[in-house]
């Protein structure tokens, strides 16, 4: 069980205060979560503030353990995090990239057990035939899939995964979700997606935050992406249908800004 | 210019080979800076023959006054050469990896520039820093004002919000401004002094001895086993901040490490030997091609190519004009480029 306590934070700039969220009171559950919110709800802000990239104020426990309160080393074993743009670029193989993930147990010479854990997450997300290319040559969706494995790799027990699955097609999506959904057993996965339908298909539990970073509303999927959230969050008139696996297909119909015709 | 298998391979067997084609690779050029560091030896004013150079090294007897030239003058000059060679590869490396630039250098951090400007108040204005003896008097200039933009930079990056692109424009006003105080002294300066310092700008070895060979050593070392201390910190420089930082990596403290290291021992490299410019370039760009970007090969490797590099300079700056011995510099330069151009063409051509 992953808790912020009164999380506050707002960006000082010289124009101002700028505040994404004051007195955030938010749970997430071991299993895969997943974070809604229109842009700018603050969903990126509150992974880096979990991770700690941000001078925030108010509190995060994990089960007894305050993280606020974690150093560096002790931080990184408990947390892993995928940024939302990666502007790596490096001619690293991606066996290298994948294996930096594991940088705080890396020594003079890279024991093999460490290797393997590399080739295994590679096969698991079905990308160990990418193992010797260099990073540089790869597509955006191959660089995204082998970054979600650097940070999968080390087998964290809380995992912030800013917008995974953009840039990759919907076989690799359906894959990565799947798999997230799978990992539970102690792992908190966090995820920020902004296809609903994935995450109505694959979250265990999802958060809503609303246009000024409060927090709408969480819970089972069906009980908080309703046609109701839609229109109060995003702004959208919408239908949600299920199908008999109660698979949800969620068609936008209008912006609730749009001058019905 | 690979160093990766053709086939896809499905287990890490591929990575054992490529580890071993790497440790090969870096035996080699230990190998060539050996041949070159004989070589260099038994070149000069007077030719000593090969066999002649390993019974002086090997028994520390010679004929006539071969023991002497190969001790005090020639060993030293040779050893120099590779360490000025390895310390401005090492520095190319890492400075390149922290501003993930590929074409940055130490010198795009203007302390060759604020080096040579030192040299020209002692050699043009008669200034003496430190108030040294009036032999180190240039050097002691150079190396104090080499240190001095390099504290300017490390106090620049260790500022809020320093990142890699400000760093490079910090180093770039550095290096202008200590190009137009140079041109002052220039425009003032009588016709001898400023021979004096168009020679000391070329590069020269040729004013080595044992004690700025130790110190440029010393730095090297000291370096050298900081960097590899922190290889894989290091590698980590190329993913993107925030990733390097969900690591574990303070990007900051890295970043400032480097700087302060870097500009330390090219500082020493400078002041001694004039500005050779253009391996902190070349050395880790063929490193990279060679290697990746795994700094326990990448870090060892650029130093290794940069003393190789200017050794074999040292080599042919000494047999274009029998008897003179041309600026290592200037050699450096002219043996560097067609290298260097014909990696790029090669690159280019093989997208």
């Amino acid at each position: 069980m992953l808790k912020t306590e009164n999380l506050s934070f707002s960006y000082q700039t010289k124009r101002g205060c700028f505040p994404v969220f004051q007195n955030l009171n938010v749970s997430f559950i071991p299993g895969f979560n997943v974070v809604l919110g229109p842009n700018g709800a603050g969903k990126s802000t509150l992974l880096k503030a979990i991770f700690g990239l941000l001078p925030c104020k108010g509190t995060i426990w994990y089960q007894k353990e305050n993280v606020t309160a974690l150093g560096t080393a002790a931080k990184t074993k408990l947390i892993a995090y995928l940024p939302q743009l990666d502007t790596s670029f490096s001619v690293l193989t991606v066996l290298e990239m994948v294996l930096l993930g594991l940088l705080p147990e890396l020594g003079r010479k890279v024991k093999d057990e460490d290797l393997q854990r590399v080739m295994e997450i590679l096969r698991l997300l079905n990308i160990e035939r990418l193992a010797p290319r260099r990073f540089t040559e790869l597509s955006g969706g191959q660089k995204k899939m082998v970054l979600v494995a650097q940070t999968l790799v080390r087998n964290p027990k809380i995992i912030l995964l800013d917008e995974p699955v953009n840039s990759l097609d919907l076989q690799k999506q359906l894959e990565l979700c799947c798999l997230l959904r799978r990992l539970v057993a102690e792992t908190s996965v966090i995820a920020v997606l902004h296809d609903l339908n994935l995450a109505v298909q694959f979250a265990h539990h999802i958060v809503v935050l609303d246009g000024e970073g409060k927090l709408y509303g969480a819970g089972t999927p069906r009980e908080t992406v309703t046609e109701k959230m839609l229109q109060e969050v995003y702004g959208v008139v919408a239908t949600i249908n299920y199908d008999k696996y109660g698979r949800p297909a969620i068609s936008a119909v209008r912006s609730t800004r749009d001058v019905v015709a | 210019m690979s160093d990766r298998p053709e086939t896809p391979v499905l287990d890490h067997a591929f990575y054992k080979i490529m580890l071993k084609r790497r440790t090969a690779l870096i035996a080699v050029l230990l190998g060539l800076a050996a041949l070159l560091l004989v070589l260099n030896i038994a070149l000069g004013s007077s030719p000593i023959s090969l066999g002649e150079v390993f019974r002086v090294l090997l028994t520390g007897t010679g004929r006539g006054n071969n023991l002497l030239i190969i001790r005090d003058i020639r060993l030293p000059m040779s050893l120099m050469a590779l360490a000025v060679g390895a310390a401005l590869g090492m520095g190319g490396c890492e400075i390149q990896t922290i501003l993930r630039n590929p074409i940055a250098s130490p010198f795009t951090l203007g302390i060759t520039n604020a080096a040579t400007f030192g040299a020209a108040l002692g050699l043009i204005l008669n200034t003496n820093v430190l108030k040294v003896s009036e032999s180190v008097m240039v050097t002691a200039n150079a190396f104090v004002f080499a240190l001095l933009a390099s504290v300017c930079i490390y106090a620049f990056s260790t500022r809020a919000g320093a990142g890699k692109g400000s760093i490079v424009l910090f180093g770039i006003a550095l290096n202008f401004f200590f190009t137009a105080l140079t041109m002052i002294l220039q425009y003032v300066s009588d016709s001898e002094d400023l021979k004096s310092l168009v020679f000391w700008n070329m590069g020269s070895l040729l004013k080595t001895n044992w004690t700025k060979l130790f110190i440029v050593l010393g730095a090297l070392l000291f370096c050298f086993i900081i960097f590899y201390k922190n290889a894989w910190k290091l590698t980590a420089m190329t993913l993107d901040d925030t990733k390097a930082k969900s690591l574990g990596v303070d990007v900051q403290k890295i970043r400032r490490m480097v700087i302060i290291l870097t500009s330390l021992v090219t500082a020493f490299a400078v002041s001694f030997v004039g500005s050779i410019g253009f391996v902190g370039i070349i050395a880790p760009h063929i490193a990279r091609q060679l290697v990746g970007e795994d700094q326990r090969y990448f870090l060892t490797l650029s130093a290794l190519i940069g003393a190789v590099v200017v050794a074999l300079s040292f080599t042919i700056s000494k047999i274009i004009i029998p008897g003179v011995v041309l600026p290592i510099g200037l050699v450096t330069a002219i043996v560097g480029i067609p290298v260097f151009l014909s990696i790029i063409f090669r690159e280019m051509e093989a997208m």
